[in-house]
């Protein structure tokens, strides 16, 4: 409801809670099956050899084999273009899968990108070490609009920006509005990994960004039974007119010289995400996974909603604790990420964030020890409440300058905050602090 | 940042019941531009178009009496035998005009009823004459990616039909 816009003569636009349940999943065509069956299978069978021909060639719509479409991943595929406002998805294997076939459709060897520091850490190993032996450079810069432009001046060659809108650990938010001026002045797109928000909190699309990408291993699947991840396109970069990505506007060796951006117009990007991409890397989302995560995403809208309760809950609790020193949550009135969270984020700043203790390491090493309820481990996202201490896990290879520069030095703890009674979740932490 | 120097048209809306009704009723379909080359966007409409049971008569002068998916190519729109339900435009917008001018003189002689230009393919006021002439036009869309969307076809590849809907699809 909070979602409906309805013009007085306009197209009636359905509400996000609606599209959540609905988007991308009729009931089966062949049985009536209402809820969307697990295709646990691999390969379709053609009509005739003229068929086969069709679906080869991209000619006609239609499944081949499930490493470049499945009827369940269709549907999860369908229902996340449709809540972020995009105009088509590919899932992938995982979140970083997912942020592989993006780099490969947009980069050639020998280019470069921009990319917020402040990524979740496996994103900055991925971007800063795996993707340079394939010969794509990232320039990662502090998250203003500033920064980025500063970054464009000095690589003008640069293809995209790339950045975590509300962003992992340190619960930042970031600008989206005048990053995506500039990257669209530059004739790139705005990447935004949208994972820690969701559609339901923030829609990325609506404040310009191009291409859109998630972990749906956290919130959207929301139980941590699944992993997966998502790219998803907005529709309206305009390829041809940037000049940049002849992969898209020129005819593609690896497709019989077909040209995706004149042939799929506002989708070309994610069919050759796929058609390319996916194809000849491998990296599909699993049938079940696909599944479990379209269930997930039927309820989103209520979890995000308690999500974001109980974590402002447990973050007020926090601030005013004797044992801790600072609360990094946008949702607070002392973070300096507040105003920006109003603006992009009114529903709340999700449930990921972190804190510090005036004990530092040792402090850090307890409280997770101490904990009950609180599960010690390294995800985010789940139904259940997470803690982590990274710097003594996620982020220990690291010098004490390196883990404070990514926002986990030795007296960082990280929460997700969960489902359960926020009262329980308050009591396990304040045992957990006590002297 | 920089301003584009005009405005751009807003984007065109139909509702998806026009654009359903269209591609229910039509059954042949004159396409101007159609390529022989199949990985030209044009060829690719042809060829679904068919499958889904459509006539589609080619129309290029450049490949006049000769076969583009065994239909004979025709080199303009007053060759064609018989009625045209459809006339879909796979031309530049500067030459879209033109044609839609020559469908309007074609319209009670070949009984045309739509007439529908590809996407990217725009021209306002040539829309506006073929609507007063009582012509149904369509622009800036594909009757491929129209009929896979409408009908289920499309969300096999992950794209956003924007069909809500809890009644179980018609085969």
């Amino acid at each position: 409801m909070a979602d409906k816009k309805t013009a007085p003569d306009g197209p009636h636009e359905f509400g996000f809670e609606t599209r959540a349940i609905h988007a991308g999943a009729r009931p089966d065509a062949e049985t009536g099956a209402r809820v969307t069956p697990i295709h646990q299978n691999t390969s379709y069978v053609f009509e005739s050899a003229e068929h086969a021909a069709d679906l080869f060639n991209l000619q006609t719509f239609g499944f081949i084999y499930s490493r470049l479409t499945n009827p369940t991943v269709s549907v999860l595929e369908e229902r996340l273009a449709n809540l972020e406002g995009g105009r088509a998805a590919v899932c992938a294997a995982s979140g970083h899968a997912a942020q592989f076939l993006t780099m490969f459709t947009l980069l050639e060897p020998g280019d470069s990108f921009i990319a917020s520091k402040n990524l979740y850490g496996g994103s900055i190993t991925q971007f800063g070490h795996s993707f340079k032996k394939l010969g794509w450079t990232c320039h990662f810069v502090d998250p203003t609009p500033e920064e980025f432009q500063r970054a464009l001046a000095a690589h003008p060659g640069a293809k995209c920006i790339f950045l975590e809108a509300l962003a992992n650990p340190g619960g930042l938010v970031v600008d989206l509005e005048p990053v995506a001026e500039i990257a669209h002045a530059a004739g790139i797109p705005l990447i935004v990994d949208n994972t820690l928000a969701t559609p339901y909190l923030l829609r990325p699309f609506d404040w310009g960004a191009d291409i859109v990408v998630h972990s749906t291993t956290k919130f959207l699947s929301g139980h941590a039974n699944s992993m997966g991840g998502a790219v998803i396109e907005s529709g309206k970069f305009d390829w041809a007119a940037s000049g940049k990505f002849p992969g898209m506007c020129t005819p593609d060796p690896a497709y019989h010289g077909l040209t995706f951006h004149e042939t799929f117009g506002d989708f070309g990007f994610t069919m050759k995400a796929r058609a390319v991409a996916l194809r000849d890397f491998g990296p599909s989302m699993a049938p079940m996974n696909a599944f479990l995560t379209i269930t997930g995403t039927e309820t989103l809208a209520l979890r995000m909603d308690r999500h974001v309760q109980n974590a402002q809950a447990v973050a007020e609790f926090l601030e005013g604790h004797p044992a801790v020193s600072w609360v990094s949550y946008a949702g607070l009135k002392s973070s300096p990420w507040h105003a920006l969270a109003k603006k992009y984020l009114p529903k709340g700043a999700g449930a990921v964030f972190t804190f510090g203790l005036k004990g530092g390491y040792q402090a850090g090493i307890k409280c997770v020890e101490t904990v009950d309820l609180f599960s010690h481990l390294a995800n985010v996202g789940d139904t259940r409440s997470l803690i982590i201490h990274p710097a003594s896990t996620t982020h220990r290879q690291l010098t004490e300058e390196q883990q404070i520069a990514a926002g986990a030095g030795p007296d960082v703890v990280r929460l997700s905050v969960g489902l359960e009674t926020a009262d329980d979740l308050i009591r396990d932490l304040d045992k957990a602090l006590a002297g | 940042m920089n301003q584009p120097a005009e405005p751009l048209p807003l984007p065109l809306h139909y509702d998806d019941a026009l654009v359903a009704g269209v591609l229910k009723n039509v059954r042949t379909i004159a396409m101007v531009g159609a390529s022989p080359n199949w990985v030209r966007p044009s060829n690719f409409a042809m060829k679904y178009l068919l499958g889904k049971g459509y006539t589609v008569i080619p129309i290029n002068p450049g490949h006049a009496g000769k076969e583009i998916w065994d239909q004979k190519v025709y080199a303009e729109l007053g060759e064609v035998p018989g009625p045209i339900d459809m006339v879909d435009v796979f031309r530049a917008s500067k030459d879209a005009g033109g044609i839609i001018d020559r469908a309007i003189e074609l319209k009670d002689e070949k009984d045309i009823k739509v007439i529908w230009l590809q996407l990217g393919v725009r021209d306002d006021a040539a829309a506006a004459r073929a609507e007063a002439a009582g012509i149904t036009v369509i622009m800036d869309r594909c009757p491929k990616i129209e009929y896979g969307r409408l009908f289920g076809e499309l969300g096999w590849c992950g794209v956003n039909s924007g069909v809500i809907s809890a009644k179980r699809p018609m085969r």
